[in-house]
């Protein structure tokens, strides 16, 4: 066993994890943050994404141990304390930038990453963004829209009109 | 799924790196950005007893200039490489190809030379490091060596290195004024190249002056396309002068069939792309 202490969406927590503990599940097993999921185990579909020290990461593929002194951040923890929602999260329900829901927390803490980086990604740039993040309803003409509403309204800007129909 | 318990260590410095690894008993795996290791861990196609994590290391990150030549740092991430300043100056196909690695999340954490020594024949990097003629420092318990790209891919997920050595930092000849660029097929939801093509061009007076040509899964390891250079050297830069140098491409390939595609489909594809790779980088 090795000990870490980690923050996570904003609380400190020191624990014993064995090396070969996976970040995803020391979240979902030992601290109950069973809003980041696992969907495909093989580092290819993004469902698990989580920001460690700022940055997406997938976090199926990374040990729990490696996250000592770090700081996690995921879906759980990016609303405001009384409840608001986080822009992205509020575009995606705004502009229906989901179906069944799995692939979503993911796609969130990728689009804010890509957003911290490009605060105004064309759609092909949006697109390419989030290539990690796989959507097996075939939503993401509408995640598209919802990741392009919440950069403008994370700028300060109005949204351009969506164009063409509603997927 | 879950790997198979393992010892864990965590140097911070090469030198403890190498102790480590020393001390790590029979089966020791070196863990760069783990974005290979660990799903392979997981489907427990590896059962190290030993994993030393090189994350912590600072001084394998980074890179730097000396005299004729960058320096990137084994343990520099692949988002680092994309930004880095002297990378786009004197090296951008390096740049260009890693932008093409998997997706934003494995960038964050996987590395340079991680990449380079998993030497997967669909990565993206092994290709470019030959095309550019890097070489690669490795550290051993007596000291350190520097071996050519041309001799550090051995074979299938084989290197130069030995056991107990670590690959530390990859020299790369500065190319300033050289057009550059990556030519890559690929699955959409799959950034494992189909084939791809690195390709490096060196005009002088309307003409091709030398060009420098990797390709990416054509074999177990990554090739020169040197008969496409040679046919290259000294032609004018003209989009036929290029394809008829391209029909080269498939030249002492010997590419796998797989579920993406049969060998002479590769052989096919590998002409088409050569061309866009030098026409590109030719500017033309």
């Amino acid at each position: 066993m090795s000990q870490i202490s980690v923050r996570v969406d904003g609380v400190s927590y020191s624990d014993d994890v064995e090396p070969r503990t996976l970040l995803v599940h020391y979240l979902r097993e030992q601290l109950g943050k069973i809003g980041t999921v696992v969907g495909c185990d093989t580092s290819n579909c993004g469902a698990c994404t989580v920001h460690l020290d700022g940055e997406a990461v997938k976090s199926c593929t990374v040990l729990a141990v490696q996250a000592d002194g770090s700081e996690v951040t995921t879906i759980e923890g990016i609303a405001a304390s009384d409840g608001t929602l986080h822009p992205m999260q509020k575009a995606f329900h705004e502009m229906h930038g989901l179906q069944c829901g799995f692939c979503t927390p993911g796609m969130i803490m990728a689009a804010i990453d890509l957003v911290g980086d490009n605060p105004d990604p064309s759609e092909d740039e949006v697109r390419e963004g989030i290539e990690g993040n796989l959507c097996r309803c075939t939503g993401y003409q509408n995640i598209v829209r919802a990741v392009q509403q919440a950069a403008h309204e994370m700028q300060g800007t109005a949204a351009p009109e969506p164009t063409g129909a509603q997927a | 799924m879950i790997p198979a318990a393992f010892a864990y260590a965590r140097p911070t410095t090469v030198d403890e790196a190498l102790q480590a690894v020393a001390s790590g008993g029979e089966d020791v795996k070196i863990m760069a950005g783990g974005q290979s290791l660990i799903p392979v861990m997981r489907l427990r196609l590896a059962a190290p007893e030993t994993v030393v994590d090189l994350t912590r290391v600072a001084e394998l990150r980074g890179v730097r200039e000396d005299d004729g030549a960058i320096v990137i740092g084994a343990m520099t991430t692949h988002s680092d490489v994309i930004s880095d300043p002297l990378i786009a100056r004197y090296a951008p196909l390096i740049a260009e190809a890693t932008e093409t690695v998997a997706d934003r999340q494995v960038r964050h954490r996987g590395t340079f030379g991680g990449a380079l020594a998993h030497a997967d024949p669909a990565g993206d990097l092994p290709a470019v490091a030959l095309a550019l003629d890097a070489e690669f420092v490795v550290a051993g318990p007596g000291g350190r060596r520097t071996v050519p790209a041309a001799e550090f891919f051995v074979d299938y997920l084989t290197t130069a290195l030995e056991e107990g050595e670590i690959l530390v930092e990859i020299r790369v000849p500065k190319r300033e004024g050289w057009g550059m660029h990556y030519e890559k097929f690929n699955r959409v939801a799959q950034a494992w190249s189909i084939v791809a093509v690195a390709a490096a061009v060196r005009r002088e007076d309307g003409r091709i002056a030398e060009a420098r040509i990797g390709l990416t899964n054509m074999g177990p390891t990554p090739l020169r396309a040197t008969a496409v250079e040679e046919a290259l050297a000294g032609v004018d830069a003209t989009a036929e002068a290029v394809a008829a140098a391209a029909a080269h491409a498939a030249e002492g390939t010997d590419p796998s069939s797989d579920l993406n595609a049969q060998a002479d489909y590769r052989r096919h594809l590998v002409t088409v792309l050569t061309r866009r790779a030098v026409s590109t980088a030719a500017g033309l």
